[in-house]
């Protein structure tokens, strides 16, 4: 059994990782193409007097770095929701045809003529993640238990069935392939402050509706059965779950693009420092998933200096081996 | 049942005559049957000679050949994992081989072929899932990590180019036939050559799959053979991905299709071929057809069908486990 860490020790841990989150927005704001010290950033920060260094603070890094901030944070509860109400260590927005379903209907808006207005886009992914998220939660959990490898199954399933979709759209018209070509890399870059404007309600009731669930988060773990006797409704909370989930990632990923593995492996991180429960999984989350994303963009920022690698490819490059050690050592069962 | 495997290989034989008759006969170029038939006598005009010499029969030729080689790598592959999933598309080699074509296009442009760019690259990526994943069903779960990885490099390289070049580098992400034929004699050849020890390895699998203890009883080591079904599995695939890129899921539906049909206990590596074949040119007259004379490329088709076909499977196995 594994000893439960006491709740001091959880309160400092989670002191740790907040200081942690501290110095990456520090290190956000100050690290680019043009290298700031942090002095300068805060100078420019609480006084913009007009000069180039207050320019690049407040038009390129502080946009930046609060895009990182709420996406990170949306895409980890997310994923954290998602392992918990479909009982699935593999589960992640990512794999579970999200991504492609919002692909899809940004795709297909583009072909048929759809203004370039932020908030239908938006409104298309969400509608597109939505019904994606569906069919594969349908399709994934029709067996009931042992279902956990089949899901990531149907996630591929639906994935390549829309791949097909888009590529034949894209490669017809180039148009709407320049376009999806750009979105499709996953970045935070070049996105001005007010892009967050028009996916923050999506993202607020997804919050909300997701931290409203956390307590019975763990009643669920106990099985459909379990959780009935204990005066929870299993599927309701699965279903509320779910739409929090197609609310946080089709939001996030209509604004920066897909990103992948990063719902995946931070709750993962989280589960390893407070053990299986809920709520601390969850604050650990909302935490760490903008350390681990904006720590992400600042790698892709220096190692191709002066130019730099997106987001979502250093984050895939960050995630795959630590999904495929999960699917190493973990005991998955057949398919 | 012998009859039914029998019965199956005569309809699909009937079936791929019907669709050569289609291919043959219709398209842009209005040429009628009553022309077809003496232009393959040796009597037609010009035109009719170069349409179906040169481009209609080459074309058929070669989704026949793509089709079959990747049905019987999928054949040899189910059978070794004892899973009917485990195919080059789940284990990474599909997207590894757009990884590969893609670099090849947009960063070597002038020295390395995409044909030969998609085979390194696939080869790559699935040395590295078999490394990782061993044999059994964890190798798929190790192929999607891997090539959700991927997916996120081939996004990258697509930005980082020209926006006619990348478009016409993304149809290596889906695999098409559009102007391929020329790889065919290759293919043909390497394919034809590779479907012997194919065809030969389907009796050792059927014991395999018995269990690795059952095997080595009756004489045949199975570690040594499972190296042997992987080599000449990716060859199979490395023939057809060189010339046609990454078509998915046509090595996963084919064998399962075919057995299925069949009710056949052991895998059926050359009926498998057969009805891939069938599949991948019905796939191709309708990726060149349905929105003529726009040329949608293969895979996008195949893509499509097949996420539906395995949804379906899941579907089915679900409720089966249910009762």
């Amino acid at each position: 059994m594994r000893r439960t860490a006491s709740r001091r020790r959880l309160a400092l841990a989670f002191s740790a990782a907040l200081v942690l989150l501290a110095a990456v927005v520090v290190l956000s704001l100050a690290v680019g193409a043009r290298e700031l010290s942090p002095a300068a950033v805060l100078g420019a920060l609480v006084d913009p007097v007009g000069d180039d260094v207050s320019h690049i603070v407040w038009t390129v890094r502080v946009p930046r770095t609060a895009l990182g901030l709420v996406v990170g944070a949306a895409l980890a509860l997310a994923g954290a929701l998602m392992q918990a109400v479909t009982r699935n260590p593999l589960a992640d927005p990512g794999l579970l045809g999200v991504n492609a379903g919002a692909a899809a209907a940004v795709v297909l808006a583009v072909v048929l003529g759809a203004p370039q207005d932020p908030a239908l886009r938006l409104g298309l992914a969400l509608l597109g993640a939505g019904v994606a998220a569906a069919i594969v939660i349908g399709l994934g959990s029709a067996g009931g238990a042992g279902g956990q490898g089949r899901l990531v199954l149907a996630g591929a399933a639906v994935s390549a069935s829309l791949a097909g979709v888009v590529a034949g759209i894209t490669l017809l018209d180039q148009e709407a392939f320049d376009q999806y070509r750009f979105w499709a890399v996953g970045s935070l870059a070049d996105q001005p402050l007010s892009s967050l404007l028009v996916p923050a309600p999506a993202l607020a009731a997804g919050l909300v509706l997701g931290l409203t669930l956390v307590s019975r988060l763990d009643v669920l773990a106990l099985g459909d059965d379990g959780s009935s006797a204990l005066g929870v409704h299993p599927a309701r909370t699965r279903v509320l779950g779910l739409l929090a989930v197609v609310l946080l990632c089709g939001a996030a990923t209509a604004v920066v693009g897909p990103i992948t593995f990063l719902g995946l492996a931070v709750p993962h991180a989280a589960r390893l420092i407070c053990g299986p429960r809920s709520g601390w999984i969850v604050a650990f989350s909302l935490v760490l998933g903008p350390v681990l994303l904006l720590g992400a963009d600042i790698i892709g920022r220096l190692v191709a200096r002066p130019g730099e690698i997106e987001v979502a490819i250093v984050m895939g490059a960050v995630g795959a081996p630590v999904f495929i050690a999960l699917v190493r050592t973990r005991s998955v069962p057949a398919l | 049942m012998r009859l039914r495997g029998v019965v199956l290989v005569a309809g699909l034989c009937a079936t791929a005559a019907g669709l050569i008759v289609v291919a043959v006969s219709t398209g842009t170029a209005a040429i009628s049957w009553g022309e077809v038939v003496s232009t393959l006598l040796g009597e037609g005009d010009e035109r009719s000679r170069l349409v179906l010499f040169e481009l209609r029969l080459p074309r058929l030729a070669l989704a026949l050949v793509v089709g079959g080689a990747l049905a019987a790598a999928g054949a040899l592959f189910q059978s070794m994992t004892r899973n009917p999933l485990g195919s080059p598309d789940l284990v990474g080699f599909t997207t590894g081989a757009a990884t590969g074509a893609l670099a090849a296009l947009l960063l070597l442009p002038t020295a390395v072929p995409a044909g030969a760019g998609a085979v390194v690259g696939g080869l790559a990526v699935a040395a590295v899932a078999l490394a990782l994943g061993g044999t059994g069903h964890r190798l798929v779960l190790v192929g999607i990590g891997l090539a959700a990885l991927l997916t996120s490099v081939n996004a990258y390289l697509l930005t980082r180019a020209d926006v006619t070049e990348a478009q016409s580098a993304a149809v290596w992400l889906v695999g098409s036939l559009n102007g391929r034929t020329a790889y065919l004699p290759m293919t043909a050849i390497a394919v034809a050559v590779l479907l012997v020890p194919a065809a030969l390895l389907s009796r050792s699998l059927a014991v395999m799959e018995l269990g690795d203890d059952k095997a080595d009883s009756l004489g045949i080591a199975p570690a040594r053979m499972r190296v042997v079904v992987v080599v000449v599995a990716i060859g199979l695939t490395a023939a057809a991905v060189a010339a046609a890129g990454p078509i998915a899921f046509v090595a996963l539906a084919a064998p399962q299709l075919a057995r299925r049909a069949a009710r056949a206990a052991r895998p059926l590596v050359l009926t498998s071929a057969l009805l891939g074949a069938v599949l991948l040119l019905a796939s191709d007259l309708l990726a060149q057809r349905v929105l003529a004379p726009q040329q949608l490329p293969v895979g996008a088709a195949t893509g499509v069908l097949g996420g539906v076909y395995l949804a379906v499977v899941l579907a089915l196995n679900a409720r089966r486990e249910r009762r």
